[in-house]
């Protein structure tokens, strides 16, 4: 080498004064959070962008919401990997911020970065979306809330196999873990429900945002002949705009897709975490001690279902509608047997139930009996 | 219609096309670089940041097509900037790109922020399937102006390489700066331009991702096709029509593992998503030889030095 890097004094004058800038910001941030003291201090950290048309988006509307609350200050950082940063994410929020509530809210964030962080700051509450929390093994002030979505995408299925003409349905699905099974099962009962020769074709495209490979997925769909079409990725704006140029139906995910295929979206099936997170912020001025685990779907609010199109027949919304009212009074239960799975193994006896609630549909690595498609990679 | 089997066919067909384009601009923009003996990694950048501009644009002046022009220009000045850092003494050129390619893309999410939401007008398709009945293959054929435009760029580019005046400057600079210099020529401007030009179809290539297929600004949009370019111009050998055909088999490849399982093969779909790599390693070993350097290779790239 021919040179050593030397610092000059002028490098250390121009360092001194970027350092003296920054430890300005840092003063105006104290001041901002002395203002908001009093407040209920919540912090949401986001995996992808806040405004994706999927699921980032799905909670960071949640968290406008609770935002507009003069007694609450909510602050959020997106685009957080499931990384080492976001236990830096956390812990500056609760130093920096003073946050008394966190929810990170992506799947990865909760086994080692929550259970790592949260017993380091016990008088703060740690509130993971997704359902990996266990009483008694993890830390007391953590706790997960997640919503039965599932409910949702077998009304969107009714809507979907009502609308069909050919009877085929396509999904467009990122890994087939537990929660995207589940979404196609339902989806795939609900349209059986009311027309039990529909199948669901279902491409797995292996990541949860590929965005040429969900419009290659939903071409070839197309190709074959469906003509609605779901997804479950991360962000389902390039399914639904790819449906809509091909001319046919589709229904949404995560959150209102109808602006992007005004045409062809039928319903969807939403989140409304807006409601889980008015909730904890009540209690949590209120003193009251917040429970570990949150879950539920139509009938608890926690999920919902796109307005109808206009196209959707009387017939077919009626048939929702009574679908819908049904999980409404709690009377609904999806896996009651005999249920066979689509390599003709009975999976649910006869006689059997599951309902909503049991931890043995989480686990969930079949297919039902309609769908073409396979779980193993 | 059913279709069945022959869906796949139609598939890797709309696929080499709908895939392809992007790749094709990139590749030659790359190709063009290479030539003038400077390897640009920052295509990847360059990619995502004419995505960015183009969707941008088109969503506020409601003409995609300017929106592609500004995308082009963008592409441009991260060439440019790439190729006037290299320009000095002792800079490498791939140590460069890869600060470009985290620069561009770091600025156009930065940038992006705002647009990921709205929906921008998208670039009109030119029916070309008009002929068939077949509906399936109708949408297949379904071509955007730009990949005509891009046959036609690598046509112009294979023959201004070989028959001008300015082709030559190029290649001599390429094949050895000093050669160029004895003979007077303006090494470093050369290749400022030619980096330049390469960032220009760089950046249309973007806008063709954000603007027509898959039609989108996101954050993961790219996922790497600038790079896979960069690799795309050593399996044509330098050549633009090679690049012109690379990019069409690297399109159908990538439509391969989505169109295998709607017909029905649904395992192994990791092993078909990876197959345009599989390809491109098997030609790699299958043309390296110990005893004689790759054919085409300009002389001056660092990485044969």
């Amino acid at each position: 080498m021919a040179a050593s890097p030397k610092l000059t004094r002028r490098q250390l004058l121009k360092g001194t004064a970027a350092a003296g800038a920054l430890g300005m910001l840092g003063g105006l941030r104290w001041t901002d959070q002395a203002w908001a003291a009093g407040k209920v201090k919540m912090g949401f950290i986001f995996v992808g962008p806040r405004d994706d048309y999927g699921y980032n988006q799905a909670h960071f509307e949640g968290k406008s919401a609770v935002a507009k609350l003069d007694w609450v200050k909510a602050f959020d950082e997106e685009k957080v990997p499931e990384t080492i940063e976001v236990q830096k994410t956390m812990e500056s929020m609760v130093k920096l911020d003073g946050a008394q509530v966190l929810f990170p809210t992506s799947f990865g964030y909760f086994d080692p970065h929550i259970l790592k962080v949260a017993p380091q700051y016990p008088t703060i509450q740690f509130l993971h979306c997704g359902g990996l929390y266990q009483e008694g093994k993890h830390p007391k002030n953590a706790g997960s809330y997640f919503g039965y979505i599932d409910e949702s995408q077998y009304i969107a299925g009714i809507v979907a196999g009502g609308m069909s003409k050919s009877g085929k349905l396509g999904f467009v699905a990122a890994k087939p873990i537990p929660q995207v099974l589940r979404n196609i099962n339902n989806y795939t009962l609900g349209a059986r429900s009311i027309r039990p020769n529909c199948t669901t074709n279902v491409i797995f495209t292996g990541g949860w945002s590929l965005p040429v490979r969900e419009a290659e997925a939903t071409n070839s769909l197309v190709d074959q002949g469906i003509d609605v079409i779901t997804c479950h990725v991360d962000s389902p704006k390039v399914v639904m705009t790819t449906a809509e140029k091909r001319g046919i139906y589709c229904t949404g995910y995560h959150c209102n897709q109808s602006k992007l295929a005004p045409k062809g979206y039928l319903t969807g099936a939403e989140w409304n975490w807006a409601k889980v997170y008015m909730d904890y912020a009540d209690m949590i001025r209120k003193g009251q001690p917040v429970p570990h685990l949150v879950r539920g779907g139509l009938k608890e609010g926690i999920v919902k279902v796109s307005d109808y199109n206009q196209v959707v027949t009387e017939a077919v919304r009626k048939q929702a509608d009574a679908a819908k009212d049904k999980f409404m009074s709690g009377g609904m239960v999806v896996y009651k047997g005999p249920i066979k799975d689509n390599t003709g193994r009975v999976v649910i006896a006869a006689g059997t139930e599951h309902v909503q609630t049991d931890m043995w549909l989480e686990s969930m690595d079949w297919l039902v009996e309609g769908v073409i498609g396979s779980t193993k990679s | 219609m059913e279709i069945g089997w022959w869906g796949v066919l139609i598939a890797v067909l709309g696929g080499a096309i709908r895939i392809g384009t992007p790749f094709l601009f990139v590749s030659l923009g790359e190709c063009l670089t290479e030539k003038s003996g400077r390897i640009n990694l920052g295509l990847e950048g360059t990619l995502v940041m004419g995505a960015m501009t183009g969707y941008a644009v088109s969503l506020h002046s409601g003409s995609p097509w300017l929106g592609v022009l500004c995308a082009g220009l963008a592409g441009m000045v991260l060439g440019a900037l790439h190729s006037w850092l290299c320009s000095f003494q002792r800079v490498n050129d791939i140590a460069v790109g890869i600060a470009m390619m985290l620069f561009g893309t770091g600025l156009a999410f930065f940038l992006g922020k705002p647009y990921i939401q709205p929906s921008a007008p998208r670039l009109p398709s030119i029916d070309l399937g008009g002929w068939s009945d077949i509906p399936q293959l109708q949408a297949a054929l379904q071509i955007n102006a730009l990949f005509l435009m891009g046959i036609v760029v690598a046509i112009a580019l294979a023959w201004m390489l070989k028959n001008t005046a300015w082709g030559l400057k190029v290649r001599v600079v390429g094949e050895s700066a000093d050669a160029a210099r004895a003979l007077g020529l303006p090494v470093d401007r050369i290749r400022i331009l030619s980096t330049a030009q390469g960032g220009f179809l760089a950046g249309i290539g973007g806008s063709y991702l954000s603007l027509y297929y898959p039609f989108n600004w996101s954050e993961g949009l790219s996922s790497g096709q600038g790079l896979m370019a960069v690799a795309l111009v050593i399996f044509a050998r330098w050549h633009p029509i090679g690049c012109l055909w690379v990019s069409l088999l690297w399109g159908g490849a990538a439509a391969l593992g989505p169109s295998l399982q709607s017909v029905g093969i649904t395992g192994g779909y990791y092993i078909f998503n990876a197959i345009p790599y599989i390809m491109t390693l098997a030609v790699m070993i299958i043309t390296c030889s110990p005893r004689r350097t790759l054919v085409g290779v300009p002389h001056e790239l660092t990485v044969t030095r």
